[in-house]
């Protein structure tokens, strides 16, 4: 079973709808039997980041997002959420990837960093980045990133490297929308709802 | 490199995709579903649904197109036309939209700019602007969706351009009305004005009729995307010609 995590924001039928244009089929839920149960679950970032943390605190899922075993993708702020910290209303967040999100300051360019904008991979035998070419276009659109790391699997250029995809242990996010970026999105959405 | 993009603009009436010259007369061109289907297959970047009767008689874009329309579409898409409420535009990203786009609501109400951004993100808030040109200014103009109901709004569009990014908009679609429909080009004079002021994405809307009027709007006044309708529709230019040609000139695009 594939579960999205519905704490209550808008738009995040458009996940659900791509995870079905794989042929397969997701629930939206914040029932935490549902989550802990599920064979992977995705997280959307819907709003700002102190709104979704308040989002998943109401609903009592903190705990049960940092205790999830299984294959966990955190997409755009979804993704951020995963980090210690975020600058965006000063936010403490989960916690399980180390290292901070901050506003970014490309200089000369406009923020939102928002359109297509080609992956760098660093690690290229990761699991979710199969069939996944060096400089493939995936669609973003933030105002708000986490730096290189060890963690990082791949990055996006934008007056300086930002991290595009993270992983640690069974934890995978994207800073960009995987269900809205053409094929090279689907490919990475099913390479994740094919981890073991 | 983060890319050009350019977006087809579907003016949806009554369900279906229309085309109006100077925002007059009005054509069926066809199903919605078809259209943006075959858009995103040719290599659109990212779609623009407008619901052109919406914002003047005053009713909301009805969401089960929407909801089609996000089932099909993996590229993101922006829908426009009577948003003039937290809680329509909350139904409509529900739907399945990314983004949202607003212009006379905005105009009657700017603090509704403020409330969608707080509520949803500013990426997601779009700000519609229609400038026309009126004794050597240009100016903002609201309920353009039809010929009865059009009116100046007596800002000046700089000024809306600084208040709506002050508000938080996440990007700015600035149409051109003196433009629209002519296909005799963007208004690449106006939109480098607005290009300087404005530190959000900027996207030229208006007057495309052929390819070299994309690589002049990118190259002379550095908007982030363009936007068209006719040209496309009428399948005068195709978007792989398009691109391919933008990227000989030396500009970034996705192929």
């Amino acid at each position: 079973m594939i579960t999205i995590i519905d704490s209550g924001g808008a738009n995040i039928s458009s996940i659900l709808f791509g995870v079905e244009r794989l042929g397969k089929k997701a629930w939206l839920t914040a029932d935490i039997k549902k989550i802990s149960e599920a064979d992977y679950v995705i997280l959307p970032g819907v709003g700002t980041a102190n709104d979704s943390m308040q989002r998943l605190k109401n609903a009592g899922l903190i705990d049960c997002i940092k205790n999830l075993k299984q294959p966990v993708l955190g997409i755009c702020l979804g993704m951020q959420l995963l980090f210690d910290y975020s600058e965006e209303g000063q936010t403490q967040m989960l916690g399980i990837i180390e290292g901070n999100v901050t506003l970014m300051r490309p200089q000369g360019l406009t923020i939102p960093h928002m359109g297509w904008n080609n992956l760098k991979l660093i690690k290229k035998d990761s699991p979710v980045a199969k069939g996944i070419k060096d400089n493939d276009y995936f669609y973003f659109v933030h105002s708000y990133m986490a730096a290189l790391s060890d963690n990082v699997t791949a990055y996006t250029e934008y007056g300086e490297k930002v991290a595009a995809i993270v992983n640690k242990n069974n934890f995978y996010g994207t800073q960009f929308h995987p269900e809205r970026s053409a094929e090279a999105g689907a490919v990475l959405l099913k390479n994740f709802l094919e981890l073991k | 490199m983060l890319t050009k993009r350019i977006i087809p603009c579907l003016d949806v009436r009554d369900g279906v995709v229309v085309k109006g010259v100077k925002f007059k007369d009005h054509v069926v061109l066809g199903e919605i579903l078809e259209l943006a289907g075959g858009y995103r297959d040719m290599g659109a970047d990212e779609l623009v649904f407008y619901d052109i009767t919406a914002s003047p008689e005053g009713r909301a874009v009805s969401k089960e197109w929407i909801t089609k329309t996000a089932r099909l579409l993996d590229i993101p898409f922006c829908v426009a036309g009577g948003i003039r409420s937290v809680e329509i535009a909350r139904t409509i990203l529900n739907a399945g939209a990314d983004k949202i786009s607003i212009n006379s609501p905005a105009l009657e109400n700017p603090d509704l700019i403020n409330q969608l951004v707080r509520e949803f993100g500013s990426q997601c808030v779009v700000i519609g602007i229609d400038s026309m040109m009126e004794n050597g200014d240009y100016f903002v103009y609201q309920y353009t969706g039809s010929v009865k109901t059009i009116k100046s709004s007596k800002r000046k569009t700089i000024d809306w351009v600084r208040e709506v990014q002050e508000r938080g908009a996440g990007e700015i679609v600035l149409n051109c009305m003196n433009q629209d429909g002519t296909r005799e080009g963007y208004d690449v004079g106006q939109l480098a004005k607005i290009r300087k002021i404005c530190l959000i994405p900027l996207i030229a809307s208006g007057g495309a009729g052929k390819i070299g009027h994309f690589t002049d709007v990118f190259k002379n006044a550095d908007v982030d995307a363009a936007l068209a309708a006719g040209i496309f529709h009428r399948r005068e230019v195709t978007i792989p010609d398009l691109k391919k040609e933008l990227k000989k000139s030396g500009i970034e695009v996705r192929i």
